[in-house]
């Protein structure tokens, strides 16, 4: 069988166990336990093991073994958890990553980081589990938590899982079980090969064959399981059978319970069970529970599309509903009475097509959680690395956002908090100097606002510090001033090559961070704004467009074309009197709305329509909210809300300059998506009385676009 | 493939011959590689882009697809771009772009031999020489064999972004 077209299943599922085994650990209450949480770790690290095993990952499988005999015992309360226990898993679990990106890329691990991750688990294991098995032998009542896990489980199991549960007897003078491996019907040839595998696991103390029955005892540190899992690549699993020397009357207990868990679906090729006959008798209780558990860890377990696929599902089900709203002109010219059964059956079809568009669409949409869930482990390292106590809060972790932004935020966002790690929280010695209490907070959280997701990243630390940015910027050679504003000041950090950090560590201080967070997040049609206070900490706040998404649109016709305004942006529409509207000396009408006196765009102009309402008051006035400030949009009429998909424009074609993007109306037309953020520069640009000095510079702007040369990442940065 | 202005013959095909498909514009007829030819469609739902050059008409829905609508009447000055029953958009596959392109009619697919495959006169054609592969001799009838690709990836049909920022830079 060619197992490798399974390999990248189980790269994939490994990695999500992996990732699920972060984040248990890390949530782990380390002075009580919670036997679910120990249970889900070790199981992930079994599951990891059984495909390692099949695949025929040796380092792998021995990393993952060593980890899982671990995680076994603290999960029997042998191992009391503590603190530097929890790195070290973590540590190993990066280590795994590391080595399953090794196997992705058909690479082998490297062997030293292998041997030395090896060893600490192994030492470990002989220190912290042997000192707590003898401890416990002698004084049990001494170790409650431990001795309480242990209770619940015997009474699951039966009586004598407790003594069953004991090391394995010593049955020779290293201190490492013995094991009765037999081999039935095995030609010589592969029983050779099979010895000097075994003579590679461990020390072969003797053998001898008995007709077509080999057996060979070894003594060994590996588990029945690994050893059966080497085996099974040559020999048939009910070929082999392995047994436990028993020494005095303890049974070993090795390979317990795990071994016939529900497993992966590669692993449940694996060969049959282990036979260790004086366990399999006492854990069917057990395995019944463990059993049930899996699938409720794993219930959320998903399924890997590529994305093109979605995307190519989306667009027939907009195909679909173009169809569908065909037939419903079609047959709205019919006499319902007359064809009462086609319009019912064309209104369910609706209904339908509508449901199956809005569950489509939302295949695209993760929560920021996947996002989220990254930190915790981050802020763990780097607040231990600098010293520093850091408490870290998430919200909006269920809010959505396209698959692909996703993954592309992922590397600002932790740029972000790493500054606000290094140089917006303080020492706890400074905090308790500065009245703060000693933990600092970094706050991630995340929402949508209008037509954006605002993904916060904020801190109660020192905040920025205003005089050292400017005697920087001014370092620098850069043209600043003590008078300019606080905002203009914190935009100087996004200048390249900026940093106040009075040395570079291996955190950040090199400078190369924020204009790097920056340029991402604009190339992804975002931008980024810093709010800061002295002593009160640092925000900084990401607004990302949801582009690919789905967007609220409203959509209002000029002329006779429609465009889509983003219900965001939109604050409420109005249709002027003639008394709010006000010329002023460059041509331009104000708007009076309530106390304000907002800046008219008429579509039209903008966007060159003609055949449209030139007369304000017979028009329709948009309030609405672009970067920062409002005004009013005129339209001929508001035609309707509705969720639309936002196609690219520069798929096919390229930016234009006031959309957005473009999407796909009911009739199967294309409708473009206006950028209320661009619009207004537009206008601005079209008056073209150049009286204010800044309308040269954005009548430049209007020249590149016009010479399509405006990407846009031009169009967001210049203003 | 090698949009060279001389005559090109395919190799792949013992004999050399290439199929094209045959429009016209006006009275011109012209034929492009059949190989770049996704569809042909009606013209019909075309959204109006803004500040776009004349001869883009605007961007259609293609399955959910969003394409650019060029016609290349408008864009070779010819007289007459009426739309009628007959017009009809030829879409075309150039690199990873998908491009509707208008003309008057679509009329048939032609294999050429590359005997009938002459190369271009310098000039007398109507449209740069850059964009022109060759002339098509069926008889009496003269076909222009048109590289699209260099045609609608060229920085003056202001198509494509990367043409435009290469001028500007």
């Amino acid at each position: 069988m060619d197992v490798s077209e399974f390999h990248e299943s189980f790269f994939e599922e490994a990695g999500e166990l992996l990732d699920g085994m972060e984040t248990q650990l890390l949530a782990l209450d380390l002075a009580h336990p919670d036997p679910e949480q120990l249970n889900a770790i070790f199981r992930a690290a079994h599951s990891i093991k059984g495909g390692a095993g099949t695949f025929g990952f040796e380092a792998l499988q021995r990393t993952t073994h060593l980890l899982e005999n671990l995680l076994d015992a603290a999960r029997r309360g042998e191992l009391t958890l503590r603190r530097d226990l929890v790195d070290i898993f973590l540590e190993t679990k990066d280590m795994l990553d590391d080595q399953l990106d090794a196997y992705r890329q058909g690479q082998t691990p490297d062997p030293e980081a292998l041997e030395r991750i090896c060893a600490v688990l192994q030492r470990l294991a002989k220190e912290e589990i042997d000192a707590a098995g003898a401890a416990k032998a002698e004084a049990e009542p001494a170790k409650p938590t431990a001795r309480k896990a242990t209770a619940k489980k015997a009474a699951l199991a039966k009586p004598s899982k407790k003594s069953a549960r004991k090391k394995t007897a010593p049955s020779s003078a290293s201190g490492m079980p013995a094991y009765r491996v037999m081999l039935l019907g095995v030609n010589d040839k592969d029983r050779d090969l099979l010895i000097e595998e075994l003579g590679r696991l461990g020390q072969i103390e003797s053998r001898h064959s008995e007709g077509d029955c080999h057996e060979v005892v070894l003594v060994s540190s590996e588990s029945a399981a690994d050893i059966e899992a080497v085996m099974c690549f040559i020999v048939e699993p009910e070929q082999l059978k392995i047994e436990a020397v028993v020494a005095e009357s303890a049974p070993d207990a090795e390979a317990p319970a795990p071994e016939s868990m529900p497993e992966p679906e590669p692993v449940a090729k694996a060969p049959a069970p282990v036979e260790v006959e004086a366990v399999v008798a006492a854990t069917p209780a057990v395995d019944a529970k463990s059993a049930a558990r899996p699938a409720s860890t794993h219930g959320e377990s998903s399924l890997r599309v590529p994305v093109n696929k979605v995307d190519h599902i989306i667009n027939l089900v907009g195909e679909l509903i173009i169809t569908q709203s065909m037939l419903n002109q079609a047959v709205g010219k019919l006499n319902a009475s007359v064809h009462a059964n086609l319009v019912a059956g064309i209104n369910l079809l609706e209904r339908n097509a509508r449901d199956l568009q809005e569950a489509v669409m939302s295949v695209r949409m993760v929560p920021m959680d996947n996002v989220f869930s990254r930190f915790p482990r981050l802020v763990r390292d780097l607040a231990a690395k600098l010293d520093k106590d850091v408490e870290l809060v998430t919200g909006g972790r269920s809010t959505e956002l396209d698959k692909s932004l996703t993954e592309q935020i992922v590397d600002p966002l932790t740029h972000l908090v790493r500054n606000s790690l290094d140089h917006g929280i303080e020492h706890p010695d400074e905090r308790e100097v500065a009245g703060k209490p000693r933990t600092g907070t970094l706050t991630l959280s995340a929402e949508h606002q209008g037509g954006n997701i605002v993904i916060e990243v904020s801190d109660d630390g020192a905040g920025l510090n205003r005089a050292k940015i400017l005697a920087k910027a001014r370092e620098r050679g850069m043209n600043v001033s003590d008078a300019m504003s606080d905002e203009d000041v914190w935009q100087l950090i996004f200048a390249p090559g900026f940093s106040t950090a009075a040395q570079v560590s291996n955190v950040s201080g090199r400078g190369v961070g924020m204009d790097v967070v920056k340029r991402n997040i604009e190339g992804m049609g975002g931008h980024v704004e810093v709010v800061s206070r002295a002593g009160q900490g640092t925000t900084t706040r990401v607004v990302l467009p949801l582009t690919l998404a789905i967007l609220d649109g409203m959509s209002v016709r000029v002329g006779r074309e429609t465009f889509i305004l983003p219900v965001t942006a939109v604050i409420e529409s109005l249709q002027p009197r003639d008394q709010d509207l006000h010329g002023t000396a460059g041509g331009d009408l104000l708007l009076k709305v309530r106390e304000d006196y907002l800046p008219i765009v008429a579509v039209h102009e903008a966007m060159g329509v003609s055949e449209a309402c030139a007369d304000a008051t017979r028009a329709i006035a948009v309030v609405v909210q672009g970067r920062g400030r409002r005004y009013a949009l005129l339209v001929d009429e508001l035609v309707g809300q509705q969720q639309v998909v936002v196609k690219n424009l520069e798929t096919n074609y390229r930016k234009v300059p006031g959309v957005s993007a473009a999407t796909i109306m009911g009739d199967g037309s294309v409708a473009l998506i206006l950028d209320v953020n661009d619009l207004c520069q537009i206008a601005a640009s079209q008056k073209e009385n150049g009286v204010f000095a800044d309308n040269v510079f954005v009548d430049d702007r209007l020249r590149h676009a016009s010479h399509r040369s405006s990407s846009r990442h031009e169009s967001r940065s210049i203003h | 493939m090698n949009p060279a202005a001389s005559i090109e013959v395919r190799v792949g095909d013992n004999t050399g011959n290439r199929q094209f498909l045959v429009f016209s514009l006006g009275e011109e007829e012209y034929a492009i590689d059949i190989l770049k030819v996704q569809e042909i469609r009606d013209y019909d739902h075309v959204t109006r882009i803004s500040n776009a050059p004349d001869f883009i008409k605007g961007v259609a829905n293609l399955r959910g697809v969003i394409v650019p609508i060029v016609d290349l009447r408008i864009k070779f000055r010819m007289e007459n771009a009426a739309y009628d029953t007959n017009t009809v958009v030829i879409v075309v596959n150039i690199g990873k772009r998908v491009v509707g392109v208008v003309v008057d009619r679509v009329s048939d697919v032609m294999t050429l031999a590359p005997e009938q495959m002459k190369p271009a006169p310098e000039f007398g054609v109507g449209l740069p020489l850059a964009y022109i592969q060759g002339l098509g001799d069926l008889g009496g009838r003269m076909l222009i064999l048109v590289d699209i690709e260099k045609l609608l990836t060229s920085r003056e049909m202001a198509l494509v972004d990367e043409t435009g920022e290469s001028r500007a830079a």
